[in-house]
């Protein structure tokens, strides 16, 4: 499709403005002005045409709206539309974050609870919203467990434990916090092997870092023996929590020996991706790490006021302003029209979803890690149609035909040609159905006609794009050609 | 069975017969026995659709703030949205995808997010941007970490008028023994202390000087110097921008910045008490392949079809790991379309048009506000855009909850610069009517007349 500058003619506008209605000031001096000739490069089209080059690119997008997203670890599940309208309710969504907090008394409100819901939830003290996503939520873990042991004269606990199986923002997040990646070995049945955790751990273990139910879906069943061997150490256990759509109202990893964790509220709490963000990370943690816990923590007050405060040994802060405050008011509303026995339904769902998928499937691909229930999202190999010369991109790819995203591929990585999948509680039998016929259907054409599969996709707005070419022909911005564009911006491209 | 969950009993049944389960509990058999939950959650009793709307139209009655007249900034601006932005963000087709992995099904927000891309490049002056980082705050400290790992040097110097939030943030991503920061201070008229920036420098050790453009007191620096001298030296010049000055102001790319990180939620965002906002950052092409975040390019498909893909991914942490330029994964893609459709429908005049208002309405007022007797400069005759400090003649703080009566956020106090010293935002939203009645009100309160 041709792009919005394209569209671009110079005179056109999308929108209407007032006239100026104050008197001009004298002009900026010219050595800091960009000058009444200096153009910007942005388009000038009229509404319509912004409205139906936007409308015409979404109508290419696949969205949990269309059909299902059994994109493994990534909770794609059904996004209430409600939940956007009361985002955008005025007092809500037109407020300055730093008015004084008296005049912002709903929104701290509305935290505050929240805060106290996700403590229930995961059984921790203490809760910090602020990290805007995940990686966030975990760079504040490691940055909580690093000043614990700092403030016990232990700056030397700089190791990170972690396995093999782990999502790469957990090594990543290690290396932001100046922290060393130990890894730790999975045993056959694709569980921490503890012996291999009591050989890694050691006087300068700072944390384990691990995700329950681990990124095969599988629940760590040795946990307690796992968190102890740590915290015989002198270490502290880390949960990621990408996976707690499988434990709402089931376990709490406060009860398994977990010190903190974050939670992903675009995952676990239905609040939308957004084609990559806005996400929300909070993190919850026991009450020795709570006095570290970043800038600002709302608090409640004697007189029924709530306020913003500085922790004392607050670590610093990781955004500008207290939290992507949006996203959390979608959560709170999930909490609330769900309670308890709604939360715990979504687990409930969410691990007979994963494991019907898991047992239809079974015949068709192979399984390594098949040791009885899985939780909420289960890992199949595709070499058996490797063999054939089918690859997992190819099943990837062919799934988009039948209409459904793809699996997460290729991960975690010590599964072979990987395809994690995970359904969510709001996927119908029905669909589950069509997904596993498609499936079938897939394994069958990789034995009998396999060119479909590696040829594929045939149905999607492009054909398989070279990525190869992305990188070698770099092209990452417009290059100055359109009409109306100013000489001399961007020719250095 | 909540509204969200398709499978009731029937299914349940039927499905947990084809898993050879004889009920829920057995799929819980991994988790051991005491850990398992006996008791509810202690969550309050589920609300309908209807009674939800109304606690929450309850949470907005609270938020008061709401319903003032907003002449507050330091970050987050009261900026007008065209209706029609909204219209786009909320197709279901944008908001309830995910990032776009598989490519081939994702060309919506994949070629919008190459738009924004090339927006964001073109008013700052740069080659090329990522896809957006969680705020203006943490893009200047990746940025931080980017001119570090490039120059392979650990110190950065900070301009001393730079958002004392975004500092913090910047400390907390930099808190590491072998890092270090200095503050570079401030002459009297605002900007950056050249003299003792070139002192500070002088040992080479330094990867960058971050500035802000226009500062924290909205005062507008001279960059081009600051790029000489600290290119002389061996560092990168990291530029701090707010785009919405960008069509006036000199482009930070023209004036030698390497790096450009801002907050763009200006552009199209409502200010919703603190985000989700979208930082930007945007750079010099040879430093592209250091960049953290997320990166679109145009490729090809197999019939030689122009497409988009995430692109130079062994930069990012699913593949590189602990390597990776940055532990960020998912981003604000939502805001960056927030602000591609933005500036689409400004455009060229719209958006220069905004700048220019919001330039020349500051100006109105504080040349109105130096009238009332007792009201000064703080930083004498320094150009600024949108944002102005001064100095009223009784306590800002009591000036500012004295201005809530009269409906008006007057501004942020900036007690560090004296008593009164208040930093005051006029956008272009501010009319003509709301200026002259903030002046009459503060001129009330500065006489010591009451409400």
């Amino acid at each position: 499709m041709k792009t919005v500058f394209e569209l671009s003619s110079p005179g056109r506008m999308g929108v209407s403005l007032p006239e100026l209605d104050v008197p001009a000031a004298p002009d900026l001096p010219a050595g800091l002005s960009r000058g009444s000739e200096g153009k910007t490069g942005l388009p000038e089209a009229t509404e319509g045409q912004v409205l139906r080059h936007y409308v015409n690119l979404s109508t290419m997008n696949h969205h949990v709206d269309k059909g299902m997203y059994p994109l493994g670890s990534c909770t794609m599940k059904y996004n209430p539309k409600l939940h956007e309208n009361l985002a955008r309710i005025r007092g809500l969504s037109g407020i300055h974050p730093l008015v004084p907090p008296a005049l912002a008394a709903g929104s701290l409100e509305l935290m505050y609870r929240l805060g106290e819901f996700l403590c229930e939830i995961t059984g921790f003290e203490g809760v910090s919203l602020q990290p805007a996503a995940g990686a966030q939520g975990e760079f504040c873990g490691l940055m909580l467990i690093k000043s614990y042991h700092e403030s016990r004269g232990e700056p030397n606990r700089n190791e990170i434990l972690m396995p093999d199986s782990a999502h790469g923002t957990n090594p990543a997040t290690a290396t932001l916090a100046d922290c060393i990646v130990v890894g730790v070995e999975s045993n056959e049945f694709g569980l921490v092997d503890p012996d291999d955790l009591r050989r890694k751990v050691g006087p300068n273990t700072a944390a384990f870092m691990l995700t329950n139910p681990n990124t095969l879906g599988l629940f760590e069943s040795r946990i307690e023996e796992l968190t102890s061997i740590v915290h015989e150490a002198g270490g502290l256990n880390y949960m990621d929590g990408a996976n707690m759509n499988a434990l709402l109202g089931i376990a709490k990893p406060g009860e398994m020996g977990f010190d903190v964790c974050h939670l992903n509220l675009h995952k676990t709490f239905s609040t939308p991706h957004g084609g990559g963000g806005p996400g929300s990370g909070p993190v919850a943690c026991i009450e020795e790490l709570a006095a570290f816990l970043p800038d600002p923590a709302v608090i409640l007050e004697d007189d029924g006021g709530y306020k913003l405060c500085r922790k004392q040994n607050s670590f610093g802060r990781l955004l500008a302003f207290h939290a992507n405050t949006g996203v959390l008011y979608k959560a709170y509303a999930y909490i609330r029209t769900l309670g308890a026995a709604g939360l715990r339904e979504v687990s409930e769902i969410a691990l007979i979803n994963a494991n019907y998928l898991k047992a239809k499937l079974g015949d068709y691909f192979d399984n390594p890690f098949d040791n009885g229930p899985c939780m909420h999202e289960f890992v199949l190999s595709g070499d058996r149609q490797a063999e054939q010369g089918v690859k997992t991109l190819d099943i990837a790819k062919r799934l988009l035909d039948y209409g459904f995203h793809a699996p997460t591929v290729y991960f975690p990585l010590i599964v072979h040609e990987a395809l994690m999948i995970e359904p969510t509680e709001t996927e119908s039998l029905e669909d589950l159905d069509s997904f596993i016929e498609a499936m079938i259907s897939i394994a069958e054409e990789a034995e009998e006609k396999p060119y479909l599969v590696t040829d594929a996709p045939v149905n999607t707005p492009v054909l398989r794009l070279d990525e190869v070419k992305a990188v070698k022909d770099l092209c990452i911005v417009e290059p100055v050609r359109s009409v109306g564009q100013a000489p001399g911006e961007g020719e250095n491209l | 069975m909540s509204r969200f969950v398709p499978n009731g009993p029937a299914q349940r049944e039927k499905m947990l017969r084809a898993i050879g389960a004889a009920k829920f509990e057995d799929l819980l058999e991994p988790v051991p026995e005491k850990f398992r939950l006996k008791e509810k959650l202690q969550l309050p009793e589920p609300l309908s659709e209807f009674e939800l709307t109304c606690e929450f139209e309850e949470f907005a009655r609270k938020n008061t703030g709401a319903d003032l007249v907003c002449f507050m900034g330091a970050g987050a601006y009261d900026h007008f949205i065209p209706a029609a932005a909204d219209h786009i963000l909320l197709r279901s087709e944008f908001y309830t995808a995910y990032t776009p992995y598989q490519a081939e099904v994702s060309q919506g927000t994949l070629q919008a997010i190459f738009e924004y891309q090339t927006m964001i490049a073109r008013l700052t002056g740069m080659d090329m941007a990522n896809a957006s980082m969680y705020d203006g705050a943490s893009a200047a400290a990746e940025a931080c970490l980017m001119a570090m790992r490039i120059t392979r040097k650990q110190k950065i110097l900070v301009a001393g008028s730079l958002n004392p939030g975004w500092l913090e943030v910047i400390r907390t991503y930099l808190k590491r023994d072998d890092f270090e920061i200095s503050e570079i201070p401030y002459l009297d008229d605002g900007t950056l202390d050249l003299a003792i920036a070139s002192e500070l420098i002088k040992d080479g050790a330094a990867a960058a000087i971050l500035v802000q453009y226009p500062n924290y007191f909205g005062l507008i620096e001279d960059l081009q110097p600051v790029a000489d001298l600290i290119h002389e030296h061996k560092g990168l010049f990291i530029v701090a921008a707010d785009p919405v000055a960008l069509p006036l102001l000199r482009s930070p790319g023209d004036a030698g910045a390497d790096i450009v990180a801002g907050e763009g939620q200006s552009m199209g965002i409502p200010m919703s008490y603190g985000g989700p906002y979208i930082g930007f950052m945007a750079a010099r092409m040879k430093l592209a392949r250091k960049m953290p975040g997320r990166i679109i390019g145009r490729t090809t498909d197999r019939a030689g079809q122009t497409g988009y893909v995430l692109t130079l991914q062994t930069r990012e942490q699913h593949i590189r790991r602990n390597k990776a330029t940055s532990n960020i994964c998912s981003n604000q893609a939502l805001m960056a379309l927030a602000n591609v459709i933005y500036l689409s429908l400004m455009g060229e005049k719209g958006f220069r048009e905004i700048s220019s208002q919001c330039y020349h309405k500051s100006h109105y007022l504080e040349k109105k506000l130096l009238e009332i007797p007792g009201v000064s400069r703080i930083f004498g005759n320094t150009p600024f855009f949108r944002e102005f400090a001064i100095s009223f003649p009784v306590s800002s703080i009591e000036l500012r909850d004295r201005m809530i009566e009269h409906g008006f956020l007057a501004g942020i106090p900036v007690v560090e610069l004296g008593e009164g010293a208040m930093l005051v935002t006029v956008t272009e939203k501010r009319t003509r009517d709301e200026i002259d009645r903030y002046i009459g009100a503060a001129a009330q309160v500065c006489r010591g007349g009451s409400a």
